[in-house]
């Protein structure tokens, strides 16, 4: 089974990478980005063929690593 | 004041903490590998010191602060146990759930290598007896990574219950964005834990103990701590 996480800033969490890229952007002439938030990407793949049994692996996993909670949340997509 | 100093991969700060505790204390400390399940059984003071543990991968602190050796400094500490945690250890503490809040990218994006001045906000800790209330030191910083914050909730309970130790300030003691070096929130540099036996802050006081470096301003902390440790025995 493959699965993605996707972990991201809460939102009122101040993001300088973010607004880093931002700046560079528009400093490109990239025109029209009004707000740019950095986040992560984990591709996994797990044993689990079962559907239910792999989300509640992934949010173990994003609950006690991918995530610190504190100022992130994450999203579990399972792809196939 | 025997003291454990913890070692994970990367960190790169043990040496010096080394070095001061056993100056000031007289005592080598144990060097207590990440892998470890326990600390020395006569353990007075846990000290996670600063670098770059596991190359700062995911997050600062994330991996290092679920290696087996934190569970024991959970236990530890929980007993009531002196911990202190600088910079990357600050970091580690955070990610472990042993003080609130974590420490985010400097707001300026830049890696910070500097003396800075702080502001003792308390002496009535074991870890500030050796300094008075208000008094300004001079210790180093150097980090990406140490923007403090948390949610608001959170940071009025730590102001609430006097649980900020040190503040950036200014040579005189004055708050002001301008001598908030990385954009701390309430120039945050050093907080407690609720029982005030944990503090994690991101300054070296450690590089600041012998006269030859021309100042001696971190050694209250490690004096301190020792005071309390033999007044408590």
């Amino acid at each position: 089974m493959k699965a993605r996480v996707f972990v991201t800033l809460k939102s009122g969490i101040l993001d300088p990478q973010g607004k880093a890229i931002e700046g560079a952007l528009r400093s490109l002439g990239v025109e029209g980005v009004t707000s740019v938030r950095q986040g992560k990407v984990f591709d996994i793949e797990l044993e689990a063929t079962d559907f239910g049994k792999g989300e509640a692996l992934l949010k173990q996993a994003a609950d006690k690593l991918l995530a610190n909670t504190v100022i992130e949340n994450y999203k579990v997509d399972v792809v196939e | 004041m025997n003291s454990a100093v913890l070692i994970f991969p990367g960190i790169n700060r043990e040496r010096d903490m080394a070095r001061t505790l056993t100056l000031i204390s007289g005592r080598e400390p144990a060097m207590v590998w990440h892998t470890e399940r326990e600390l020395p059984a006569d353990t007075d003071l846990v000290v996670i010191p600063g670098g770059f543990s596991y190359g700062d991968y995911l997050r600062c602190g994330a991996i290092a602060a679920r290696s087996p050796i934190m569970d024991a400094v959970r236990t530890y500490a929980a007993e009531g146990g002196l911990v202190l945690g600088v910079c990357n250890g600050f970091q580690i503490l955070c990610e472990a759930g042993l003080l609130p809040g974590v420490l985010m990218r400097n707001e300026n994006l830049r890696f910070i290598c500097r003396d800075v001045f702080l502001r003792v906000e308390r002496s009535d800790t074991p870890f500030t007896r050796g300094y008075n209330a208000g008094q300004v030191i001079r210790v180093p910083i150097a980090h990406g990574e140490g923007n403090y914050i948390a949610d608001g909730e959170t940071i009025a309970r730590l102001e609430g219950e006097g649980r900020v130790i040190f503040r950036y300030s200014s040579p005189d003691g004055m708050i002001d964005p301008n001598w908030n070096h990385n954009g701390a929130i309430n120039a945050i540099a050093g907080i407690v834990n609720e029982r005030g036996n944990v503090l994690g802050m991101m300054p070296h006081p450690e590089n600041h103990v012998e006269p030859a470096i021309g100042t001696t301003d971190g050694r209250g902390l490690f004096a301190g701590l020792a005071a309390a440790l033999q007044h408590a025995a």
